[in-house]
């Protein structure tokens, strides 16, 4: 057992992770069926149903409704997602059934890199056909981006990352500011980073919202490649607390796999 | 049941006579129930120019592409998951390294529809996604379409039908019944789109167990052409309830992936070097001692006798 910490403490000893999951968890609060990823928002999740959100459910790509995680997830598809949960679908009736007929409140999606629309690229660094980097593609994220209710974006923040213009469109976000109004979802809600938390406006453009603790404009703006716009009552982040980080540090990912 | 209906054979000969070269094989399985052993007895039989099938091409498909068998890729998500990038198939994506890999390329939702479409012999499947994306610019055969019903657009993708679907199971009997718990994938989709279907089991069992629990049968053997008894053939990926997923060996192939010639000889060491995947098995020694899981049976149910 850990030295108990005080929140003081806890707030000056959190790893920018930890304060990214610790943000996206309290978000969680008030939702009911969340489409969980790998990683950050796999702990984001499990955090928030012990703490804002006990009856959230957990959906994993791989079929999972219900799971009840045992140990570190460290693949999509663990083995520990399956024991205990409330149902083991096939990957159709997931995608079909639940995704496309809206049974998803929140997804969490992530990119290499995002624009101010929160459209995503996971699929290529430069040109599709002569790539400079290949990643991993779209996943269910294109799906996800379009019929989750709701979407949250978890990732990293550079200069590299928000872009004025992303190389290619995986996951569409607010488009333009155009994002049809007939689809099941209205897209990314909030996007938080390391740096601090971001919403958007009627017109679909991202904000900075929340400032997380000692992090200022400047540093946002020097690590957005646009022109960022910052919301009149710029909040700060309320820091993780002690119970929140012991919960993530003992319980959740005692090696510090995903929060290190 | 005769016993002359029995469809057993060894990996070697299942694989000599059912992939061709040239062929569309479907190896599936979503983490879970990846036969490993199968793309290594086809990279121990030197297959060459296929076009691989899968959803997440993970790390066989890695070593399947960077021992040269394949000539081009279907898929919908490129990675090694939870550590990171497929470097040999990189390489060629990216550098033509050492020879260019065609690829064509979904989402989830969509190789999965591709799959149900096969299965179904429908000429394409429809599904809400991909608006607004680049995927249908970057792949032609992702197109929309308007609905006859309604003033809805969706968006089509046509049939994968494999000329052969290997699945990798728990339990099959010797005509290829198979029963599958735990994460299903789309072992099911796949093994009804393809031609010709191998069942790779961790056990072989009675047809009589098969029928004890008939809603678990997920691939009926009347669908099957081999059936494979090959233990912990999917390591490093798992079986539920059987093995565990040995999460060290994918971040292990990071490295070996990342330099060629580390993935020449590992595949010299552990694919040339073993006859069979009980070769492969036996090699690794005592690291099967953390990845056995304790039980946990499910309950029982009834299905009553009506006679």
């Amino acid at each position: 057992m850990a030295e108990a910490l005080t929140d003081r403490a806890a707030a000056a000893k959190a790893t920018t992770t930890e304060t990214m999951i610790v943000a996206a968890a309290r978000q969680l609060e008030g939702e009911r069926v969340c489409f969980v990823g790998i990683g950050s928002p796999n702990l984001a999740c499990n955090l928030a149903k012990r703490t804002v959100s006990p009856d959230l459910e957990l959906v994993y790509e791989a079929g999972v409704f219900g799971a009840v995680p045992a140990r570190l997830p460290l693949s999509i598809g663990d083995p520990t997602l399956v024991t205990g949960a409330a149902s083991v679908s096939s990957m159709f009736e997931l995608f079909a059934y639940y995704l496309q007929a809206g049974l998803i409140d929140v997804a969490f999606l992530s990119g290499s890199q995002i624009d101010k629309w929160g459209n995503l690229n996971t699929t290529v660094i430069g040109d599709y056909a002569n790539p400079k980097v290949r990643l991993p593609g779209s996943g269910g994220a294109c799906e996800i981006a379009i019929n989750a209710r709701k979407v949250f974006i978890l990732m990293p923040q550079t200069k590299r990352s928000f872009v004025e213009k992303i190389d290619f469109v995986t996951s569409p976000g607010h488009l333009a500011g155009k994002r049809p109004a007939e689809w099941a979802g209205v897209g990314p809600t909030i996007v938080v980073t390391g740096l601090g938390m971001y919403e958007f406006s009627d017109d679909g453009v991202m904000y900075l919202s929340s400032l997380h603790a000692g992090v200022t404009v400047e540093h946002v703006r020097d690590n957005t490649g646009w022109d960022i716009d910052v919301a009149s009552e710029l909040r700060e982040t309320h820091p993780p607390t002690a119970a929140e980080l012991s919960l993530i540090r003992e319980t959740l990912d005692p090696h510090g796999t995903y929060s290190r | 049941m005769a016993a002359d209906s029995s469809k057993v054979a060894s990996m070697q000969d299942a694989i000599r006579e059912v992939v061709r070269d040239g062929d569309t094989v479907a190896i599936e399985g979503f983490t879970h129930l990846i036969c490993f052993a199968a793309g290594h007895e086809i990279i121990r039989q030197q297959k060459r120019d296929l076009t691989l099938a899968r959803m997440t091409p993970d790390v066989i498909y890695d070593q399947m592409i960077g021992a040269g068998v394949a000539s081009k890729l279907i898929f919908s998500w490129l990675g090694n998951p939870g550590v990171g990038s497929l470097h040999a198939i990189r390489r060629r994506i990216e550098r033509a390294d050492p020879e260019p890999l065609e690829i064509e390329e979904y989402s989830h939702f969509g190789m999965v529809a591709r799959y149900v479409a096969g299965a179904s012999r429908l000429p394409f499947f429809p599904l809400r996604s991909y608006y607004e994306s680049d995927l249908p610019k970057a792949n032609p055969r992702i197109v929309p379409i308007d609905s006859p019903f309604s003033d809805d657009t969706v968006y089509a993708v046509p049939p994968l039908n494999p000329d052969v679907a290997i699945v990798h199971v728990q339990r099959a009997d010797a005509r290829g019944d198979a029963h599958i718990w735990g994460v299903l994938g789309c072992q099911k989709e796949a093994a009804f789109s393809a031609e010709r279907v191998i069942v790779v089991c961790e056990e072989l069992v009675g047809e009589s167990v098969i029928r004890s629990d008939p809603n678990r049968t997920v691939i009926p053997g009347l669908i099957v052409d081999a059936v494979v008894v090959e233990p912990k053939g999917c390591h490093p990926s798992y079986a539920q309830g059987y093995y565990d997923r040995d999460n060290r060996f994918y971040v292990e192939w990071d490295a070996i992936g990342r330099d060629p010639q580390r993935l020449e000889s590992w595949l010299k060491e552990w694919v040339h070097g073993t006859a069979t995947h009980a070769e492969y098995v036996d090699k690794m020694g005592d690291r099967w001692d953390g990845l056995l899981p304790p039980e946990a049976w499910s309950e029982p149910v009834n299905y009553g006798r009506y006679e």
